[in-house]
């Protein structure tokens, strides 16, 4: 150990990251996520040439209908010949999008409310924080559910809808973090200096409040990504053609006896995918938080 | 004790007034049709157009129309516009199996958070505690309808277990006693499917403060007389870690509602998540604003029941 500290910056960060590197689990949860965006992305990039890896996700062929896993078709065929794992690496970069924007949405807000509640504190605080608390009696998938089907399934909706009823617990972060940082030394030397809110709120407090914020922004993922599933499982997701995980396991539970792997390969992407962002999630929550 | 429940009463007046409105203008501002039938179906008259949006006081601006559904909720004469039934007859024809399927939800998480929670304390920074947060997060990750298919499908159609709905039919059992058992076994199933969640946030909790209430003195002292190991971890550490737990029944009310929806509908058990389900299906917006407020104001009767609770529990705790 003492070798790696004589290499390793002694920044803040510097420490952080080593301590989650040293977390097996972290670095097997990182690897994974990577692949996963490797293969999001890939299949994203590859089908706006027009190409398709192994199979066109969309081209249906009734000859090879409800095919086993097979040398040929990876992870099987679904009740219209279409490839599953065409259709799953399709899936996968709608799921990457909609926990990455709605995180951003849902982020954005929650900084907002909870630093203007934090800092300024008094009446604006007690409306920003009862709102939350209201917002937190909500069972927030049924409420994330009756909005989206009622504006209508689209990805834009699912994004935002996603990221506007899922705020609250980055916005009561946020806020915690600024009663303390807001009593510090050097905010209150700032104060003295004559420096404008806008800039203690930006140079001074948030950036010593990173880790926690980026610690519920990668928890976030996952609940995001959790809940487009249950969407597309309801029918109320991004609409066919378009693959999702959560319509293909949709599509294929009336096939479940017949054909496993339509419901089983979707169901195991989605749990390893969430499982993987919640483990690194927590890695870097007891990195960022342990104090050797 | 008594000016803190008024308080708190006063303070759930306020956010259900909120919770109203939020919910008032989500189905409202939506675009689409609030008819029970098609926008533009040609078999229907203008007449009827005309009389169905003054039944409903579509025709007037909204906040009178909020003004509207709010009277009528209170006076009970909220009514769908679906079936034209009563709202409130609708929920509460479906709270009482709302309530045991929740209420058996969170005494699972409840016991089984605690169990493993315990054990990963007790075991902090060991391979059995990486084990347990492991399993944890599984149950987070574990995609809800996913999970209720799968064990709904192979139960009914692989062993022929009967576990949809509240109770098996065309079956004549031979006592009370083994009808009872088979309402419990039909709640079991989908209650501990709901309540996998909970088991792991309340795990996660409870081991944050267990493993700080282990190093307390007075363990050390409970140790050192020689009580034995499970004495000390589950009557002098749990106790004092025990808050978490109290507290997060109240935050857990909400989760265990939005995940009914989905294993409702799968298990055809007649809840209010699939109630808000099918009114979603129907765009039935007097019962979707309903069935926010009934469900806020159980939450926030938890919290406080759940505060109460855990000054029951806490003698150091006083409720001002």
């Amino acid at each position: 150990m003492s070798n790696d500290s004589k290499i390793t910056p002694s920044t803040p960060t510097g420490r952080i990251l080593r301590r989650f590197h040293a977390d097996p689990l972290a670095r097997i949860s990182v690897l994974i996520i990577v692949l996963f965006a490797l293969f999001a992305g890939g299949t994203a990039l590859l089908s706006s040439f027009n190409l398709n890896w192994p199979f066109d996700p969309n081209i249906t062929n009734l000859e090879q209908k409800l095919e086993p896993p097979s040398s040929h078709h990876w992870l099987g065929t679904d009740n219209l010949g279409r490839d599953v794992l065409s259709r799953m690496l399709h899936g996968s970069s709608i799921s990457l999008t909609v926990g990455l924007i709605a995180v951003f949405v849902s982020l954005t807000i929650g900084i907002v409310v909870g630093a203007a509640a934090g800092f300024f504190g008094g009446i604006t605080d007690q409306i920003l924080m009862r709102s939350v608390d209201a917002l937190l009696c909500f069972p927030t998938f049924f409420l994330i559910l009756t909005a989206v089907a009622l504006l209508g399934p689209s990805l834009l909706n699912i994004v935002v809808v996603i990221g506007l009823v899922s705020w609250t617990g980055t916005a009561r972060l946020v806020r915690a973090e600024f009663l303390t940082l807001r009593e510090t030394e050097y905010v209150k030397g700032a104060r003295v200096l004559g420096q404008k809110s806008w800039t203690i709120i930006t140079r001074h407090i948030l950036p010593n409040a990173a880790a926690p914020i980026l610690v519920t922004a990668v928890l976030g993922i996952p609940d995001a990504i959790l809940s487009e599933a249950g969407l597309s499982f309801l029918g109320f997701g991004v609409q066919p053609p378009q693959a999702t995980w959560g319509n293909i396991i949709a599509d294929g539970k009336t096939y479940l006896l017949d054909a496993w792997w339509l419901i089983m390969f979707p169901g195991l992407a989605i749990l390893i995918a969430s499982l993987s962002f919640y483990l690194a999630g927590d890695a870097l929550r007891e990195a960022a938080e342990s104090r050797n | 004790m008594t000016s803190f429940i008024l308080r708190r009463l006063a303070l759930s007046v306020v956010l259900l007034f909120i919770i109203s409105i939020i919910s008032f203008f989500i189905v409202t501002l939506t675009p689409g049709s609030p008819y029970p039938w098609g926008e533009l179906n040609p078999k229907i008259s203008a007449e009827v157009k005309a009389n169905f949006r003054k039944k409903f006081h579509l025709d007037r601006p909204l906040p009178e129309q909020y003004a509207f559904i709010m009277k009528d909720l209170f006076k009970g004469d909220l009514r769908s516009i679906k079936d034209d039934r009563p709202v409130m007859g609708k929920i509460m024809e479906r709270l009482p199996a709302t309530l045991a399927l929740n209420f058996t939800a969170i005494l699972i998480s409840l016991s089984f958070g605690t169990l493993l929670g315990v054990y990963a304390a007790r075991n902090a920074g060991r391979w059995q505690d990486i084990v347990c947060s492991f399993v944890a997060f599984l149950f987070i990750a574990l995609p809800g309808f996913w999970i209720s298919y799968l064990i709904a499908i192979i139960l009914v159609k692989g062993f022929g277990v009967p576990i949809l709905g509240t109770h098996s039919y065309g079956i004549a059992f031979p006592n009370h006693l083994a009808a009872y058992l088979d309402t419990i076994w039909h709640l079991l199933v989908p209650a501990t499917i709901l309540a996998l969640g909970g088991i792991a946030s309340q795990s996660r909790y409870l081991r944050a403060t267990m493993i700080g209430t282990i190093r307390e003195d007075y363990i050390r002292t409970a140790r050192a007389k020689g009580l034995p190991e499970e004495t000390v971890l589950y009557k002098h550490a749990l106790r004092n870690s025990v808050r978490p737990l109290v507290t997060g029944i109240g935050l857990l009310l909400p989760a265990l509602i939005s995940g009914s929806v989905i294993i409702e509908s799968i298990f055809a058990y007649p809840g209010m998540g699939r109630l808000g389900y099918e009114a979603v299906l129907e765009r039935d917006y007097p019962t979707l604003v309903a069935l926010n407020f009934v469900v806020a104001a159980l939450v926030l009767l938890g919290n406080l029941l759940s505060d109460i609770l855990y000054a029951a529990v806490d003698p150091r705790v006083r409720l001002e």
